[in-house]
């Protein structure tokens, strides 16, 4: 008999309320059971980042967190980053406008982290900004459009009036 | 890659985790889960029960009280890495944390994890080998029980706690307030498990003043963390120098270091002797500073 559990969780700020395998991870979680599957799955052992979601606003692998120890948490995914389905928010714009993102594939995890980063840290340096990203690969850009991307955010954001807001949604 | 079936467990007390741990077979305890779940998505570890920690709120927090700072074993790294706190009494804590994998493992990794994972290279489990001194708190359904890190640090991967007992809390006590101290590596890329690693913490006498205090510790060259004690010796008593740091670098001997695919003994060896002078000369400087700001 497959261990189960009923959890319950805050996705993007909607409630979902699961019966799950206690062995499920939360990445495949995201992606099979609520359908989310902006949440890209890389390595599956923690190497490659692309999974990241925002756990109660902190930046986490999600290959390498089950599901049930996500009950009662409020995650964050790529999906709720746009204030509208034909909208894009400040960051994502910037990696459109500075085309830091090739295949794709690595994009979701690299905006969670960045979002994470750009909260806490309104003036980023390149430095600063590379150190946030070294958790997160990317095959095609080589970085510097992502770095610069992320720059341009955070610019974007101070002339805003602050990423809290812009990027808290 | 999925971790194989178990059974998921969740006690809210230590009491509880070590009741389950001493009658349940096959059973493997979870903290952050950095290390032990890409084990279990690979199936390399296939334990039966799983009795995960992270819902037991008194075993994480940190506390300064008699001349030491105590950490629960479910700190988290990050925690660490942001207390003001630690960087106040502990500084060399957060200078090696910059090392420990990356921001989004460091939001979920422990301080008790990583002692437990006892990875020859690990910055957390060097930064408390560096600390003579140091006490780690075990519990089991038999009792408390208080370690050493000699008692501690068994071999290559594997630590001294019986299979029954659970690390709860690890204690440094304090070096002086204007210590100096250093944590520097060599990793092929940014967070990844380094080729050599060294802790470096030391006390002077004053502004420009002798070396009265001085402890070492090496990791990622031998199986587990080493004390180089002949470089430690030949600090003492002596003013900093670029001198000074060769000779007590090239002291520090690895007759037991690692050979791997990647990289020989004899260069973990060499990266060691660089490793240490770059670190003391580092603790050195920031000693000093620490003196000219009093």
């Amino acid at each position: 008999m497959p261990d189960r559990r009923r959890i319950s969780v805050l996705v993007n700020g909607a409630g979902y309320e699961r019966e799950v395998e206690t062995r499920l991870t939360l990445a495949d979680f995201l992606r099979h059971d609520l359908r989310l599957t902006g949440t890209h799955v890389g390595c599956e052992h923690g190497v490659c980042g692309a999974c990241t979601v925002l756990l109660d606003g902190l930046s986490v692998r999600s290959c390498l967190m089950l599901a049930v120890q996500a009950d009662g948490c409020s995650i964050e995914t790529v999906e709720g980053l746009a204030p509208a389905p034909d909208q894009l928010n400040l960051l994502q714009q910037a990696f459109m406008k500075r085309h830091a993102l090739q295949c794709g594939f690595c994009t979701p995890g690299m905006l969670m982290t960045l979002t994470e980063y750009l909260r806490a840290e309104p003036n980023p340096t390149e430095e600063g900004v590379r150190e946030a990203l070294s958790g997160n690969i990317c095959r095609c850009t080589g970085y510097q459009a992502i770095v610069a991307a992320a720059l341009d955010a955070a610019a974007a954001l101070r002339e805003q009036g602050g990423a809290r807001e812009e990027l808290a949604k | 890659m999925k971790p194989a079936p178990f059974t998921y467990h969740d006690p809210r007390t230590v009491e509880e985790a070590v009741g389950l741990l001493a009658s349940l077979d096959n059973a493997r305890v979870l903290a952050g889960g950095q290390s032990l779940m890409p084990m279990m998505n690979f199936r390399y570890a296939q334990p039966d029960h799983l009795i995960d920690l992270n819902r037991i709120a008194a075993m994480s927090g940190i506390s300064v009280d008699k001349g030491a700072i105590a950490f629960g074993a479910m700190t988290r790294q990050r925690e660490i890495e942001f207390s003001p706190q630690v960087s106040e009494v502990c500084p060399i804590l957060q200078a090696a944390l910059v090392h420990v994998g990356h921001r989004q493992t460091r939001n979920r990794g422990t301080i008790g994890g990583s002692l437990c994972h006892f990875d020859p290279s690990a910055e957390l489990v060097n930064c408390v080998c560096v600390h003579d001194g140091a006490v780690l708190k075990a519990r089991s359904k038999r009792g408390e029980r208080t370690l050493t890190m000699s008692d501690f640090a068994v071999g290559y991967m594997t630590h001294g706690l019986a299979p029954d007992e659970i690390l709860c809390s690890i204690s440094l006590p304090l070096w002086s307030p204007r210590h100096g101290y250093a944590y520097v590596e060599v990793a092929r890329r940014r967070g990844d498990f380094a080729i050599a690693g060294v802790a470096a913490l030391i006390e002077t006498e004053g502004r420009g003043g002798a070396i009265k205090r001085a402890s070492l510790s090496v990791a990622g060259v031998c199986q587990t963390p080493v004390r180089p004690r002949a470089a430690e010796a030949a600090l003492l008593g002596e003013r900093p120098s670029q001198e000074l740091f060769e000779a007590a670098a090239s002291a520090g001997e690895f007759p037991e270091a690692l050979s791997d695919a990647y990289v020989s003994a004899d260069y973990r060896r060499h990266v060691a002797q660089v490793l240490i002078r770059r670190a003391l000369s580092a603790a050195a400087e920031k000693a000093e500073e620490r003196w000219a700001d009093a």
